[in-house]
């Protein structure tokens, strides 16, 4: 197998390059220093400021490889960090690090609910994801306002604070976080059948009901493990700011968060998924949005340069466009190994 | 309806192909104003194909149509239906989001200035509807009314078209038989002013009831045009078949192995149906006996199946299962008792087409053990290495995508991934359509090998020498009803095709 067969090697290209071309322009952006025993330069920056795109474009590539989407993730991140802030802000104590813990595990079971919610209208109703998770995305900031009494809640907790902005040994807690996310999925989808049973029920949900898969309860997991990484996200970004802002809280996350999939290489149709892509996908924007800052293109423009970029890849990516280049390459050969669904259908009617 | 009155519609030396398969092969046919022309066939015979080529669905590769003496070459379905032919289809394709007026004279609303004038739309549109015996508020939406009301919502659409050929494509698949007669009572009306009508099912009462005549296709290729008095059921069902001579009739006859009934059956149905799906159905299959189902397509086999495997729920009877009663509505319940089906539509409910070959014979397993549980490498490894050669899966490589594999070896994948979660019973609805002699051979020496050692099978397949030479006992269904059972020791397959064609309905014409 050649290397550039490899289902990621396009997305990782394309990250090699973005870093590639930031070293030139600025030779320091590679430099990473230590001090106090933390470490410190502009790739930490990036590891630690993607962590609540990750898990939010973490959850949504298990939602898409069911064949759905959830929209509703900015709005679940809003709530989240309404809850645990209101906590702590209502508390006697909020520099307590129990107080945070118990914010924190109480806005992560609102946002278990939010995504069970989800699930329940996808899987047990049969609504279209799409318009399921609307109704969230629409309502959510609406009752995380309703939380915050319509204020921005701002607290001073130095615990809370340390969740975006702390180190863990060497490393920032937040990119730690991120990690630990990224190990556990990785570990379910090998260790279990979680994987490959997800996959088979994206791919075709009748033959898998068919084969005694419960794919209800596949599907309805997905959104609850998506509204979980949400409420996470959005707690990572209420402690950055140290407040619950209900507006500007995952304000089009989840937009980005499919672009980061499908960067990663995962399917919108759904089925095959990629843990790895979706986390060079989140790694892709990250950069290129540190790379906007630093070219110090007018922030008025940096959506149009961003998209630029982001056709650029996405075209780079595309089938069509790779078997374009392979036949002027004249390297010519069956697409044994090209997706099935890629294939075109010849309809042989009876 | 004389043969003297000059075709409307006149298709010549029709020849369209797909790539790989030649799917109409010179077929002649001709429709006459003021006739109920039936066109039959098995499935894959050529009748769609006939059909879309009439519509402007497909372009032809070679041979002539001429409508009303002039002609013709479609581009779209809108220029045939420009040229007066209107198709109604067996899934109503109308807005069901609109009114059935506006469904009517979409496209055709009478208009005042620029506007269109919605009251004369729908006075208009009542009109229709009453020329057809329909008393039906045209200001009311389509989908508040019954499939066979849209039906014939969607026939008025094909009147205000001026269709001089009405084309109904398995129009009665979804009717109850008050609906039918209603159908069939517009449909005369319709005949009698001087449409010609294209009729298209699977039903043979509702083709002998209606039609005026009859064409028949096989595997694309013409077998004839007949008036329906020259032909009696079982000659048309035996043109509809054809008969093969196949290397298969070395096969022992697993059909004569003798079934010890005496105790609880390893499945017993009471009276399981469902309304509009298939009235209620006895079915007994005792350990180690191979059960056929014989029937045309839509004659309620797989249907029949479906419900005994939850696939889709049955709203009548009672199931048991080594005689405790079991009551399964859904695939898990079957699955659970050790029943296992295999769709007959092997890419949309069969395979899982971008997992490997692997990955689909496990899963089954793999569901039934569920997703904690995984199933280990080394296991796997054996389960899968195991099938594919007892089966014979070519190529034989595990981590092949299952989808770029021949329909014979995805046949022979799922086969395997029911075989590995040891059913007592399992169920293959067409397991050998589609596929090469070579493949299907097999499936039916490894079908006949495991009832021996004590699988319970329930076997259908619209190839009745298949079914007489594996079954020791023939379920016979016709329009979604089960007319009765014959052991296959005693009936040769004329006698089958006689009782399939025939029983019931007095002697044979």
């Amino acid at each position: 197998m050649r290397i550039w067969r490899h289902r990621l090697f396009w997305p990782s290209a394309a990250l090699v390059v973005l870093v590639a071309v930031n070293a030139i322009a600025r030779p320091q952006f590679l430099r990473i220093t230590l001090q106090d025993g933390e470490l410190y330069g502009a790739l930490i920056d990036i590891l630690r400021n993607s962590a609540p795109l990750m898990l939010v474009a973490l959850g949504m590539t298990i939602v898409i490889a069911t064949r759905g989407i959830d929209l509703s993730v900015g709005a679940v991140m809003a709530v989240s960090g309404a809850v645990a802030l209101t906590i702590i802000d209502g508390s006697g104590d909020p520099g307590a690090t129990g107080t945070v813990l118990v914010a924190v595990v109480v806005a992560l079971l609102v946002s278990l609910v939010l995504g069970a919610w989800n699930g329940f209208l996808v899987s047990a109703l049969g609504i279209q994801p799409i318009v399921a998770t609307l109704v969230l995305m629409l309502a959510g900031r609406g009752v995380a306002l309703l939380i915050t009494g319509g204020f921005i809640t701002t607290v001073n907790s130095a615990p809370l604070a340390y969740i975006a902005s702390g180190y863990l040994t060497v490393l920032p807690f937040a990119f730690i976080i991120s990690v630990v996310v990224i190990t556990a999925l990785g570990l379910v989808e090998r260790r279990t059948a979680l994987g490959v049973l997800t996959e088979a029920v994206g791919i075709n949900p009748e033959a898998s009901r068919l084969a005694g898969v419960r794919s209800r309860g596949i599907i309805w997991g997905a959104y609850m493990v998506s509204g979980v990484l949400a409420g996470l996200a959005g707690i990572i970004y209420a402690s950055n700011i140290k407040a619950a802002d209900a507006n500007a809280a995952g304000f089009l996350i989840e937009l980005y968060a499919i672009l980061a999939v499908v960067l990663g290489g995962t399917s919108l149709a759904g089925g095959k998924f990629s843990i790895a892509g979706t986390v060079i996908g989140v790694l892709i924007i990250q950069t290129l949005d540190s790379t906007i800052l630093f070219l110090g293109v007018p922030s008025a423009q940096s959506p149009v340069f961003f998209a630029f970029v982001v056709v650029a890849v996405v075209i780079a990516q595309s089938p069509r466009t790779r078997n374009a280049l392979r036949a002027l390459g004249g390297a010519r050969r069956p697409r044994a190994a090209a997706s099935v669904q890629d294939r075109p259908k010849v309809e042989v009617a009876s | 309806m004389r043969a003297d009155t000059p075709p409307i519609v006149e298709m010549r030396g029709i020849t369209i192909r797909f790539p790989g398969v030649l799917a109409l092969d010179g077929v002649d046919f001709l429709l006459r104003p003021g006739e109920v022309h039936a066109l039959m066939g098995e499935n894959g015979a050529g009748k769609s194909t006939l059909i879309k080529a009439l519509t402007g669905v497909y372009a032809v590769d070679d041979g002539t149509i001429t409508v009303a003496g002039e002609r013709r070459t479609f581009a779209t379905t809108a220029d045939a239906q420009a040229a007066g032919i209107s198709t109604v289809y067996q899934e109503v394709n109308l807005c069901p989001n609109l009114t059935v007026g506006e469904n009517v004279m979409l496209g055709h609303e009478p208009r005042r200035g620029r506007t269109i004038d919605w009251r004369a739309t729908h006075t208009e549109a009542e009109r229709h509807l009453r020329s057809l015996g329909l008393e039906l508020d045209p200001r009311t939406l389509l989908s508040t009314h019954s499939i066979a009301i849209q039906q014939l919502v969607a026939i008025s659409r094909a009147m205000v078209l001026e269709a001089k050929v009405l084309i109904l494509d398995e129009p009665t698949s979804s009717l109850d038989r008050d609906e039918v007669e209603q159908l069939f009572g517009v449909i005369r009306d319709l005949r009698d002013s001087g449409v010609a009508i294209l009729f298209v099912s699977h039903f043979l009462d509702q083709v002998y009831e209606i039609s005026d005549r009859i064409t028949v296709l096989r595997n694309g290729a013409l077998v004839g045009e007949y008036p329906v008095a020259d032909l009696p059921r079982d000659a048309l069902v035996t043109k509809m078949i054809g008969r093969e001579l196949d290397d298969l009739e070395a096969l022992s006859r697993s059909a004569h192995r003798v079934i010890d009934r005496t105790g609880e059956p390893v499945l017993r149905a009471e009276g399981v149906g469902r309304r509009g799906v298939l009235e209620p159905a006895d079915l007994e299959v005792y350990a180690g006996e191979v059960v056929g189902l014989a029937g045309l397509l839509g004659s309620g086999r797989t249907e029949l199946v479906r419900l005994l495997y939850g696939a889709d729920r049955p709203d009548h009877g009672r199931v048991a299962v080594h005689g405790r009663p079991a009551r399964i509505t859904s695939p898990r319940h079957a699955i659970d008792r050790r029943i296992s089906f295999s769709s007959e539509d092997r890419r949309g409910e069969g395979i899982v087409a971008d997992l490997t070959v692997a990955e689909n014979i496990v899963l089954g397993i793999q569901a039934r053990k569920g997703w904690m549980r995984k199933i280990r490498k080394s296991e796997q490894d054996a389960v899968v290495a195991e099938y594919i050669e007892a089966l014979g899966v070519r190529p034989a490589d595990p981590q092949l995508i299952v989808g770029n594999l021949s329909g014979g070896n995805q046949q022979k994948v799922l086969l395997a991934r029911w075989l590995a979660t040891a059913p007592e019973l399992l169920v293959l609805d067409e397991p050998t359509r589609g596929i090469d002699v070579g493949a299907k051979a097999d499936i039916q020496h490894k079908v006949s090998e495991l009832s021996a050692q004590g699988l319970s099978v329930i076997f259908i397949s619209s190839e009745l020498e298949e079914v007489l030479r594996l079954a020791q006992r023939i379920a016979v269904l016709r329009d979604r009803k089960k007319i009765g059972e014959l052991d296959s020791g005693d009936v040769d397959l004329d006698g089958l095709i006689d009782y399939l064609a025939n029983e019931g309905k007095g002697s044979a014409a």
